[in-house]
């Protein structure tokens, strides 16, 4: 079923009573899941993705705004009428009540012409416990099961009424990071087999982007940006996006465009024309799209000499090693991690404290160097407006002085 | 002297004050009770008696005024341990689901907790008493109603057992609501969301979520509500005066008392029989009572 999210807002009563202003946990939100999608709901801790799951789940009643169901409006109903499954954090299992009696629960509240026999609720029971691989568990106690067979019994308890969407909240958090990998491989095997619409929240940027079809990534109660994970990673919409993919982080420095060439520090590093934002992402652009007005209009927004500050956002495999390329940082360490080479520098403008790039292990680096010199790739190096923090369209077209000519 | 010898001596020292304490105050008590009760015909102004056996015992279980204590002792317990956790039950579930004014019910319930019980006692004999002068305020209603006054404090025996349970309940009620409001307040929310999702009626919800979460408070509740129970006596006294033999409302505790001091005093053999016999019978209730609730878990 898909779930349409129409100017959702939620506001709670402030509770300090100095300031009277509501506090706002999902500001406007708007916003089409496809059917039979797995939906990573993104974002930093109080940045209202918990809220906006509870919102969907109905166990929140939103200030404004409406949630489609398919045709339906379900704003105003409770949450067992919405034909939902929803996974708690703590997954929230009845500890008294054996795993068979837990994954029967809702079957059995079920009344009138739904209501099943002994026989059909077992079989239903059955199934999904099969579906999540637990079926020889039936007989034992949630507290005598690990954690990752927790959360199974917990989604086999969501699945078990065969609800139209499914919700998880954190489904990864209290699980040990290698029951972590394997879990939320199984999480989306099983939104594969049952194709149910599946949203889940979680503030672990490559839990999110390993397995969704489409990730919203949020902060303060706003969407940021929606997409393909692969997508907003290789084209984030502004700097909080940029930084909140992506491990090890970004690397943010202070920057200036300068006739149409990308500063950083005294260097020139990158040539830069421009492109008109699009959907597209930056790879395969053709160069006849840089029409005379998008020019013109980049040009007045660098003022009358035309520079303009930006921050330059560089991810750490936009770095090449290169010795006479236009960037050079101090070398403060190299670490070497099998698959790949970490070098860690420092550079003045940066705004993290370290830069740090990975290279191929194809290179090699003299740990004891003072210097190390890198060119960039225009792909991986994005701009952003100092002030809005909006991502500045440009297209690196080249590298600069002497790079890879 | 070994190191580990050492430790093991300083571990004895600290325990000591406590083991004296109890050595002399609760242990040496206990088996001179057990002693005296086979002491036969003993005098505590001599410190004589004629031999050992179990008359004492004989003489205890064959007296009336034993057996209608237990009789009403086993009453009092039967009928105010399951109403009074009952009743706090659906007080505490009601206070858990009001938001507005919770506090001030909360406190409203907990003050007979913090009343002695001689001016409760008080309060309920102006209450049920009949006079030559006033019928009482009981009496009042229940002629408002066209029923006929009773005297509950010297009538017939279910209206003074009737006040006594009363009382009872009254009074041990505002400890149970307070371990029963906290033991729901304990419950994880999420539980009940989960529920909600499920589509789970309020009833359900109740008899299979909630019920079973807080079921160990209630088991601790009726435990130490049985071995209150069969320990009352200040309430008895409150309500009907230090007689209770011929009031017929006498209790196992006041019994005891009664042939230590009493009218009839001066039989410590007997009390101590007396004593030991209730001890027997609240030990297995008590072993019953736990038997019954590590079974379900």
């Amino acid at each position: 079923m898909e779930v349409i999210l129409k100017n959702l807002t939620k506001r709670y009563p402030n509770r300090n009573k100095k300031s009277r202003e509501d506090v706002i946990a999902v500001n406007d939100f708007t916003f089409e899941i496809p059917d039979g999608k797995l939906i990573g709901l993104l974002g930093p801790s109080g940045c209202g993705k918990s809220t906006t799951l509870n919102l969907i789940s109905g166990l929140q009643k939103p200030t404004s705004g409406t949630i489609f169901f398919g045709k339906d409006d379900v704003t105003n109903l409770p949450p067992e009428s919405r034909g939902i499954g929803l996974v708690f954090q703590n997954y929230a299992l009845y500890p008294h009540l054996t795993v068979k009696q837990n994954i029967l629960f809702p079957l059995e509240n079920l009344k009138g012409k739904d209501k099943l026999s002994k026989s059909e609720m077992l079989k239903k029971a059955l199934e999904a416990a099969k579906l999540v691989q637990i079926e020889e568990l039936m007989d034992r106690k949630p507290g005598e099961l690990s954690g990752g067979q927790q959360q199974r019994v917990a989604i086999a308890r969501a699945l078990v009424k065969m609800p139209g969407v499914l919700l998880l909240d954190e489904p990864l958090s209290n699980l040990d990071a290698r029951l972590r990998l394997q879990t939320r491989e199984e999480i989306r095997r099983i939104q594969r087999e049952t194709n149910i619409t599946t949203i889940f929240v979680t503030h672990d940027q490559e839990e999110a982007m390993s397995i969704s079809d489409m990730i919203v990534v949020m902060n303060a109660g706003v969407v940021m940006q929606t997409g393909n994970p692969q997508e907003v990673y290789d084209n984030p919409a502004n700097l909080f996006v940029a930084k909140f993919l992506g491990t090890p982080p970004i690397n943010v420095f202070d920057g200036i465009i300068k006739n149409r060439k990308l500063y950083i520090g005294e260097e020139p590093v990158l040539d830069l024309s421009l492109y008109r934002t699009s959907e597209n992402s930056a790879r395969n652009f053709p160069k006849d799209l840089v029409t005379a007005s998008v020019q013109k209009d980049f040009e007045g927004a660098c003022g009358e000499d035309g520079t303009k500050k930006v921050y330059a956002a560089i991810r750490p495999e936009g770095f090449i090693l290169d010795e006479n390329g236009p960037f050079t940082c101090c070398l403060s360490g190299v670490e070497v991690m099998g698959r790949d080479i970490s070098v860690i520098s420092t550079h003045h403008a940066s705004l993290n404290p370290k830069v740090r790039s990975i290279i191929s292990t194809e290179n090699k680096i003299d740990p004891a160097r003072p210097f190390v010199r890198f060119s960039l790739r225009p792909n991986k190096t994005f701009l952003f407006d100092k002030e809005t923090e909006e991502r500045i369209h440009v297209r690196a077209v080249g590298l600069l002085e002497g790079g890879m000519a | 002297m070994k190191h580990s010898d050492f430790n093991h001596l300083k571990g004895w020292l600290y325990l000591l004050p406590a083991i004296l304490f109890l050595a002399v105050f609760m242990i040496y008590p206990l088996i001179d009770v057990f002693v005296y009760s086979f002491e036969e015909g003993y005098n505590s102004a001599s410190q004589t008696y004629f031999g050992i056996g179990s008359y004492n015992y004989s003489y205890v279980l064959h007296d009336p005024y034993f057996l209608q204590a237990v009789k009403n002792t086993f009453i009092l317990v039967v009928i105010t341990v399951p109403l009074s956790t009952a009743i706090a039950l659906l007080i505490s579930v009601g206070l858990n689901s009001i938001r507005p004014l919770r506090e001030l019910f909360q406190t409203i319930y907990f003050l007979p907790y913090v009343t002695n019980t001689l001016a409760v006692g008080l309060v309920f004999m102006i209450l049920f008493k009949k006079t030559a002068y006033s019928d009482g305020f009981i009496n009042l209603i229940i002629q408002w109603f066209g029923g006929s006054s009773v005297d509950f404090i010297d009538g017939p025996y279910w209206a003074k057992m009737f006040v006594l349970c009363f009382y009872t309940i009254w009074v041990v009620m505002p400890f149970k609501i307070l371990i029963l409001t906290s033991a729901l307040a304990s419950v994880n929310p999420d539980y009940y969301n989960a529920a909600k999702v499920d589509g789970t009626s309020r009833f359900r919800t109740f008899l299979r979520i909630t019920l079973p979460m807080i079921s160990p408070m209630i088991f601790y509740l009726i435990i130490t509500g049985f071995i209150g129970a069969f320990k009352a006596y200040s309430d008895v006294v409150a309500l009907f005066g230090t007689d209770l033999n011929a009031a017929e409302m006498n209790t196992i505790v006041g019994y005891v008392y009664d042939m230590l001091y009493g009218d009839s005093g001066g039989y410590p053999s007997y009390a101590a029989a007396a004593a030991i016999l209730l001890f027997a019978i609240v030990l297995t209730i008590t072993c019953i009572n736990l038997l019954a609730s590590s079974k379900k878990y």
